[in-house]
Order: C-alpha cells, then sequence, then structure tokens
C-alpha cells in the first residue's frame, strides 16, 4: 500500500472539519482560536500536497504565507483577548455582545 | 558648472522650508540672514553658468534631474539656454537685493521669518517656471507662484483690504490658468508630449494654422493673467496692499515677466499664427494706453507706479506680439532693474514718510534723502526713455521692430509712441510731486534717508538702471547675439536698418523729452495744478473698470450662487442626502435584527454557507 | 513501505490530537492536543518532502504561536467552566452536521481532482528545499513577500496600542 496524495487530502479535510466544530461548540476565545489555528494548518497541508502532486513549488511557497497571516493573526487577536479579558475578567465569548442590534 | 544649477531651485526652497519651520526660533538677524543667504548663493551658482555663454563657450543644454512622468515626457529636468540664463539673472540678483532691502524695511514686523519664507518660496517657484524643460514642470512653476504672490500680497491679512487684494490676484490669476491649461491639454493632443525639445522642432512639419492660433491664444490668455494685460490687469493694482518689496518683487522684477517670458520660451509656435501675433500686439498697445492714461492721475505714489508696470508689460507684450522677442525680453531685463529701483524708492519714501502713501502730502523730500532722491531721479530717466537710460534702448528697440512690421502697425507704433510720450509725462509728475517743490506734509512727521540695507540695493540698481540698456544698442547687438540660441527657427525682424533706427530713436527721444518738459511746467510750482474735469476725474477711478466688472460678471455670478446655495442646495442635494438617510436607517434597523452579538451564530452561518457554496461550485464544474 | 507506517501514526497522532483540542474542557489541555496535531503535521510535511515547510512549521508554530498561547492562558487563567455551553439543545447536531458536510464536501472536491488524471502520487520529483523555495519566494513572489513585511509591521503596532493605550481607556472609564 503506497500513500497516495488523495491521504493526505482526506486527512487535512478531518482536521479541516474538527476545527469548524471546534470553532462552533466551544465558547473559550483562546480554544476558538487553537481551533482556526487548526483550520489553517490544515489548508496548508494541502496546499503542500498538492504542490508535490503537481511539481509545483509555489504550493509551498503559499503555506509559508499563510504561516505568516497565521502568525500575524494570532499576535492581534491574543493582544484583543487579552484587552478584552482586562476589561471584564473573561474569555468568554458568548459575553461580548454589545454590538446586538 | 551646469552641473549645479539644480541648487538655483533647491536652496530658496530649503531656506523657505527651514524659515517657515524654525523661523521663529531662529530670531530676526538670522532668519532674515539665511533667506538673504540662499538667494545670493543661487545667484552665484548661475553666475558662471551664465557667463559662459557671455563668453561663447557655453551651449544649450538640457539637463536630468530625475523622472517625474515620463509617459507625458515631462521628467523633471531643467533647460539651460541664454533666455533661461537672463530670466534667472534676474530673478536671483534682483531678487537678492529685494532681499537685503527687507531686512531693512521689514525690521520688527510680527512675523518677519514667516515673509522671508514667502520670499525665497517666491524665487524658488520662479525659478522653476523659468528653468522648466517641458510645460507640465512650466506649470507647476505658474501655479506656485500664483500660490506665493497671493501669499505674499496678503502677507497683511489683517488688514482687509491686502485680504481682499490676494484673493483678487488670486482669482483673477485662475481665469489665465485655465487658458494656460486648455493650451498645455491641446498641446498634449497634438504633439503627445510635453517637453520643449519635441514640441519646438517638430512644430512647424505638424502644426496646422489653426491649431497654432488655438494654442497660442489660449496661452496668451495665461500670459495676460500673470502679465497683467487687459482684460486681466485689474489685479495688479491691487496688489499694491502687500509690503512695498513685495510689490517690486512681483511687479519688477519676476511675476509679471512670467508670461512675456513663457510666450519668448514658445516663440517657434507663435511664429506659426500669425493671427495671433497681432492679437497679442494690440492687446499689449491697448494696455500700455489705458494703464498709461490710468497712471496720469493717480495719487498714490505706488498706484503710479503699479499702472506704470501694466503700461510696461504692454510694451513687453506688443515686443513679442511682433515678433521682436529679443527686444521684449531686453524690455523685460531693462524694466526689471529700474522698476524694482522705483518700488524701493518709493517704498523708502513711503518708509520716510511713516507709512504715507499719498503724493500730494509729500514734496522737498530732496534734502532729507539724498541717496533715495538721486537714485529715483535715475529710475525715473530710465523709465521716460531719456537717453542714456536703459529704458531708452529697449523701449526704442520695441517702437522700431514695430514701425519696421509696416502696415496697419504702423498705428500700433503711434500708439506706443503717444504712451511713451505720457509715460514721461506722468513719471516727471511723480517725480515732482515727490521731491521737489515745498513740502506739503504735516509737522508731525520726520521723514529721514533710510538705512543702508535699503539704500545699498537702491544704488546696486541704480547702476545698472544707467548702465544694462549699453549691452544692446544698435550699434553693437550684443544682447541679442547672446539670446540667439534660444530662438532657433524664429526669423528676425526683416527691414531694419541701421538708419531707421536712429531716425526712429531720434523721434522717441523728442517725444519723451517733450513728455517730461510738460510735466515739468505742469507740476514744477509751488501750488500743485487743479486736476479737474471729466477726464482726471475717469482716470482716477481707473474707468470704472472694476466696477463695470463687477456688475457684468461678479453679480450675476453671486446671483447663480445664492441660488445654488438657498435654493438648489437645501431642497435638491440636501433632499436626496437625507432621503437615502432615511431609507439606510429603515432598512437598517429591519437587518439589525440579525445582529444577535453571537460569534458562533456568525461563525455557524459561515461554515454552513462554506459547506452550500463547496457544493455549488462542484455542481457547476461538474464533479459529481 | 515505512512511509506508509509513519503516515498512518502521525495521522493517527493529528486526529486525535484535534479531538481533544476540541473536547478538553481545559485549555492548557487544548493546547497540548493542537501542538500534537502541529507536529505530526510537520513529520507529513518531511513525508512530502517540504523540508524548509516543516522546519518553519516546527519554529513558527510549535515554537512561537504555541507559547503565546500559552502565555496568554496564563495570563487570564485557566477558566474551565461553561467550556462548551450549547444555548441551543440542538447546537451539537447542528455542530456535526456542518463538520461532516465539509468533510464530505472537501473530499469530494478532492475526488474531482485526483481521480482524474492523476498518477500515482510521487511521480514528480519536487524537493522544497531551502533553495527551491527561496528561489521562487524571493523571484515571482518579491512583492508579495514585501507586503508581508508591511503587514507584520502593523500588527505590530497593532498589538502595542492594544496592550498600552488600554490603561488610558479603564482610566477614562474609571473616573466617567
Amino acid at each position: 500500500m503506497i500513500v497516495t496524495t488523495t491521504w493526505f487530502l482526506l486527512l487535512a479535510a478531518a482536521l479541516f472539519s474538527i476545527g469548524v466544530a471546534g470553532v462552533l461548540i466551544r465558547r473559550n476565545a483562546l480554544v476558538m482560536f487553537m481551533s482556526i489555528e487548526l483550520m489553517l494548518n490544515a489548508v496548508n497541508l494541502t496546499f503542500v500536497a498538492v504542490s508535490r502532486e503537481l511539481g509545483l513549488i509555489e504550493g509551498q511557497v503559499a503555506a509559508l504565507f499563510v504561516m505568516v497571516v497565521a502568525a500575524t493573526e494570532v499576535t492581534v487577536g491574543l493582544a484583543i483577548v487579552v484587552a478584552v479579558f482586562r476589561t471584564r475578567a473573561s474569555a468568554n465569548v458568548d459575553e461580548l455582545a454589545e454590538m446586538k442590534g | 558648472m551646469t552641473d549645479l544649477l539644480w541648487l538655483v531651485i533647491a536652496l530658496p526652497l530649503l531656506g523657505a522650508v527651514v524659515n517657515l519651520f524654525f523661523g521663529k526660533r531662529l530670531g530676526e538677524p538670522v532668519a532674515g540672514g539665511l533667506s538673504v543667504g540662499v538667494v545670493v548663493a543661487s545667484w552665484a551658482i548661475a553666475v558662471p553658468a551664465t557667463l559662459s555663454f557671455v563668453t561663447g563657450s557655453g551651449q544649450v543644454e538640457t539637463i536630468y534631474l530625475f523622472s517625474w512622468i515620463p509617459v507625458v515626457g515631462a521628467d523633471a529636468a531643467i533647460l539651460w539656454d541664454p533666455l533661461s540664463a537672463v530670466m534667472t539673472m534676474i530673478v536671483t540678483g534682483v531678487g537678492a537685493l529685494i532681499h537685503i532691502y527687507s531686512l531693512g524695511y521689514m525690521r520688527g514686523d510680527e512675523r518677519y521669518p514667516r515673509f522671508f519664507a514667502f520670499l525665497n518660496l517666491f524665487i524658488a517657484s520662479m525659478m522653476i517656471l523659468v528653468l522648466s524643460a517641458n510645460f507640465a514642470m512650466m506649470f507647476v512653476g505658474w501655479e506656485l507662484v500664483g500660490l506665493s504672490s497671493y501669499l505674499l500680497i496678503s502677507f497683511w491679512f489683517t488688514k482687509p483690504e491686502a485680504a481682499a487684494a490676494g484673493k483678487k490676484a488670486f482669482i483673477v490669476n485662475r481665469i489665465g490658468d485655465w487658458g494656460f491649461l486648455v493650451a498645455l491639454m491641446i498641446i498634449f493632443a497634438t504633439f503627445g508630449t510635453f517637453d520643449f525639445g519635441t514640441i519646438f522642432t517638430t512644430a512647424p512639419g505638424i502644426l496646422t494654422v489653426g491649431a497654432a492660433t488655438a494654442i497660442t491664444l489660449l496661452l496668451f490668455v495665461g500670459a495676460a493673467g500673470k502679465s497683467a494685460q487687459i482684460p486681466l490687469y485689474i489685479w495688479l493694482p491691487d496688489a499694491m496692499e502687500g509690503p512695498t518689496p513685495v510689490s517690486a518683487l512681483i511687479h519688477a522684477a519676476t511675476m509679471v515677466t512670467a508670461g512675456v517670458f513663457m510666450i519668448a520660451r514658445a516663440a517657434v509656435l507663435f511664429e506659426l499664427a500669425p493671427v495671433s501675433g497681432a492679437v497679442i500686439a494690440v492687446v499689449g498697445t491697448l494696455t500700455a494706453l489705458v494703464a498709461a492714461l490710468i497712471a496720469v492721475s493717480q495719487t498714490d505714489i505706488k498706484k503710479v507706479l503699479a499702472y506704470s508696470t501694466i503700461s510696461q508689460l504692454g510694451f513687453m507684450v506688443l515686443a513679442v506680439g511682433v515678433g521682436a522677442y529679443t527686444a521684449g525680453v531686453f524690455h523685460l531685463a531693462t524694466h526689471a532693474f529700474f522698476k524694482a529701483l522705483l518700488f524701493l524708492g518709493a517704498g523708502s519714501v513711503i518708509h520716510a514718510m511713516a507709512g504715507e502713501q499719498d503724493m500730494r502730502k509729500m514734496g522737498g523730500l530732496r534734502k532729507m534723502m539724498p541717496v533715495t532722491f538721486i537714485t529715483m531721479a535715475i529710475g525715473w530717466l530710465a523709465i521716460s526713455g531719456i537717453f542714456p537710460f536703459a529704458g531708452f534702448w529697449s523701449k526704442d528697440e520695441i517702437l522700431a521692430a514695430t514701425f519696421a512690421k509696416g502696415g496697419a502697425f504702423i498705428v500700433l507704433w503711434a500708439v506706443g509712441l503717444f504712451v511713451a510720450l505720457l509715460t514721461a509725462f506722468y513719471m516727471t509728475r511723480m517725480f515732482v510731486m515727490t521731491f521737489l517743490g515745498r513740502p506739503r506734509w504735516d509737522g508731525g512727521t520726520h521723514p529721514h534717508e533710510s538705512p543702508a540695507t535699503m539704500t545699498v540695493p537702491l544704488i546696486v540698481l541704480g547702476f545698472f538702471s544707467v548702465s544694462a540698456g549699453l549691452v544692446n544698442t544698435p550699434a553693437r547687438l550684443a544682447f541679442e547675439h547672446f539670446l540667439e540660441p534660444s530662438f532657433v527657427g524664429v526669423p528676425h525682424i526683416k527691414g531694419l536698418t541701421l538708419g531707421l533706427i536712429v531716425t526712429l530713436a531720434v523721434v522717441s527721444l523728442v517725444v519723451a523729452l517733450a513728455g517730461v518738459t510738460w510735466g515739468w511746467l505742469a507740476y514744477r510750482r509751488d501750488e500743485l495744478p487743479a486736476e479737474d474735469g471729466a477726464f482726471w476725474r475717469r482716470s482716477l477711478e481707473a474707468f470704472a473698470v472694476d466696477d463695470f466688472y463687477g456688475r457684468v460678471i461678479v453679480a450675476p455670478g453671486k446671483r447663480v450662487s445664492t441660488w445654488a446655495a438657498e435654493t438648489m442646495d437645501p431642497r435638491v442635494i440636501d433632499g436626496a442626502a437625507h432621503g437615502v438617510a432615511r431609507g439606510v436607517l429603515r432598512f437598517g434597523s429591519v437587518l439589525g435584527k440579525l445582529q444577535t452579538g453571537q460569534v458562533r451564530g456568525y461563525a455557524g452561518g459561515m461554515a454552513v454557507a462554506g459547506v452550500i457554496l463547496i457544493f455549488v461550485f462542484l455542481a457547476v464544474g461538474g464533479g459529481f | 513501505m515505512a512511509e506508509t507506517i509513519v503516515f498512518i501514526i502521525f495521522a493517527a497522532v493529528a486526529l486525535v490530537g484535534a479531538v481533544w483540542m476540541v473536547m478538553a474542557p481545559n485549555p492548557v489541555h487544548s493546547a497540548i492536543g493542537l501542538l500534537a496535531v502541529m507536529f505530526s503535521i510537520a513529520v507529513h510535511y518531511v513525508i512530502l518532502d517540504a523540508h524548509l515547510i516543516a522546519a518553519v512549521q516546527v519554529i513558527i508554530y510549535a515554537g512561537a504561536v504555541m507559547t503565546l498561547f500559552v502565555f496568554v492562558i496564563m495570563l487570564i487563567g485557566v477558566d474551565t467552566a461553561d467550556a462548551y455551553g450549547p444555548q441551543v439543545p440542538i447546537q451539537r447536531a447542528m455542530t456535526a452536521a456542518v463538520a461532516a458536510g465539509f468533510f464530505a464536501a472537501i473530499a469530494l472536491a478532492g475526488r474531482v481532482v485526483w481521480i482524474t488524471g492523476s498518477a500515482a502520487f510521487g511521480r514528480p520529483n519536487l524537493s522544497g528545499t531551502v533553495e527551491a523555495v527561496a528561489d521562487e519566494l524571493f523571484g515571482t513572489w518579491m512583492v508579495v513577500f514585501l507586503s508581508t513585511i508591511m503587514l507584520l509591521t502593523i500588527a505590530a503596532m497593532g498589538t502595542i496600542a492594544l496592550a498600552y493605550f488600554h490603561e488610558d481607556s479603564t482610566e477614562d472609564e474609571a473616573s466617567a
């Protein structure tokens, strides 16, 4: 039995779906962030696998860019979490509903 | 030598920036000294590059600075030829003297550093205009000159007249700028570039007479705005509200000559449009005549000089109109010297009289202000066209060129001669009323000679007002040969023999002497003659041109604006805006219900939509 | 064959880690789960010959990002109460449905591409060395690369602003 690209893609799909589920059921902002990181990682895995399949290095470059964006997003996101926590001593996203229409 | 020419623009700009931001901290002497220093340095840099043309070793060159808008052939580049060299010498040379003079004149002013910042900005803008190697850069300089003149004229903006004068100058100039801008559009549409070199070499081949006429007439609208020609001359007399050095800088030496310079620069285009030439010549002559008729009766010493400037500009425009570009630039140069001299002298007088500008309250200042008296006398004789002062040579050359054109141009020549007579008359009137006769001022004023920073520039300008004319005598046309590289492809005036020139010179000298004698006889007495009668009244109110413009252009314009502001805006524009706003509000309050504030709700929505979209794409792409 | 075994082991680790991350009530446990996922993904990159990406994955994700997460967890304290807290009873069911939908959708999409005309894995011999990636990154994608510099700078500024100016606003609130 030989590992094919399809295997990687299925693994990535599974990880992505678990990430989606995490975002939807957790109410702790930190864990939601982790789930988003998981989804981004799954996409990266897809990129690299497809890059290998097609023989194009661009997929790996794209993965690099995704990592940069993810790192930025985590930095700013965590800063927001800390800022929110300082004003209301909670990281529960359900309590953040001031903008309710 | 030409490598450093960019500094001629950069140094005054630097001075302006430094004075603008740090002037207050630098204090009076440092700020003023810096400002004078940069202009003198600019002049010093330009001198060797200009001298190379005199010795014959220099050549026309385009100095590339940096790429600006390459698509339209507009790089930041300096076109260094005799014409721009002459203008650079005038602007930086006379400009430096005016800067030095301002050191004394503006002493103690609250915004002293600011004034010098504006002066430097003006010099920098003027240098951009003069040194530009394409129309686009020239336009930048052109607009910057308009801006800095606005800043300078309304420098004492707390005076309502000064603020209004600045606005008037700016708005009237914008009408001219409109013409210039449209001309630039046609030029670009025709040539596909703004580069002087390309335009002037290809123009004779591809430009039709119609296009050439349209371009040149529109360019002339721009020139008429800057160089104060009919019908756009009205801003210049009002601009006297600015400090006197500003009047000298703007009116005498620099800004008003921009239009003449621009026509001379585009001489090749104007040569292709004989109709435009005729129009320009007629407008110039009319301007000279009307302004001289107004100048005759003015009692404000600066107003006399202002109208005399307009009149002299008329001469320059007449010169470029008949194709005597060298004569026009020559008169521009000599006029820069003697008119700057006259303005600065008038400033010295006003300074001495503690702000009094009415000549009827002067008189007998000769003894109190000997230096001002002698230098003003030189300026007076120079502008009146007395041999061998500078004005004689240059004005005479213009009249000779007009006469040599023949045909209907002889009429223009005759009118020009009459204007020369009037000029000699009103300048004599001004001079006699100010310096001679018995004192007519109040006991409270104690006139005194001005400080050295003010008199030294007067002496230097006086020297040039005597000698500048000698560079281009009919016997030795040194200036004309000097300028030749700038007017390649522009034909010479035909039919100018030495005998004709001398005859015409004698005629105009006689006329000038007659004007001086007339003025002398009329005003050199103890009692001023009563200047009464219909002509004097009309002339004193400048033929009510401002009034006329006010009724015909400004008032209807105001009515339209009022209608727009009071009917159009609240009903139609605001109505539409408010209607849209109400609609959005209503829609928003409905949509707001969807905004639950539950982050996971939104995330869920996104996820569901994502799944649906993937399936849609699969279906569309035939993935099943 | 060794490749297959490694793949199966680390795929299992990744899936278990991911599930644990989502289910664990304690955020620290979630972080450990995420760490496991990231390491195993790095191993998968090695299998795919993307060596540079694998190294970067370990350094940035397992190193920097995870450290950041742990720091923040320490900063704001471990908050285990109401970890899941479904407001709507059927939320879990809905979540499961959406996740399953995603999996099906992505798997289907993958099938579209890979079954049509794809050869066996590993035929194109592509090696993600530093040189190969750098050639591409500093060639074709130079402008994009440079713009990430701007992105990072702005993010740093934003973070500092959030951390620094916050004090003022709380004081305002306190005084108001």
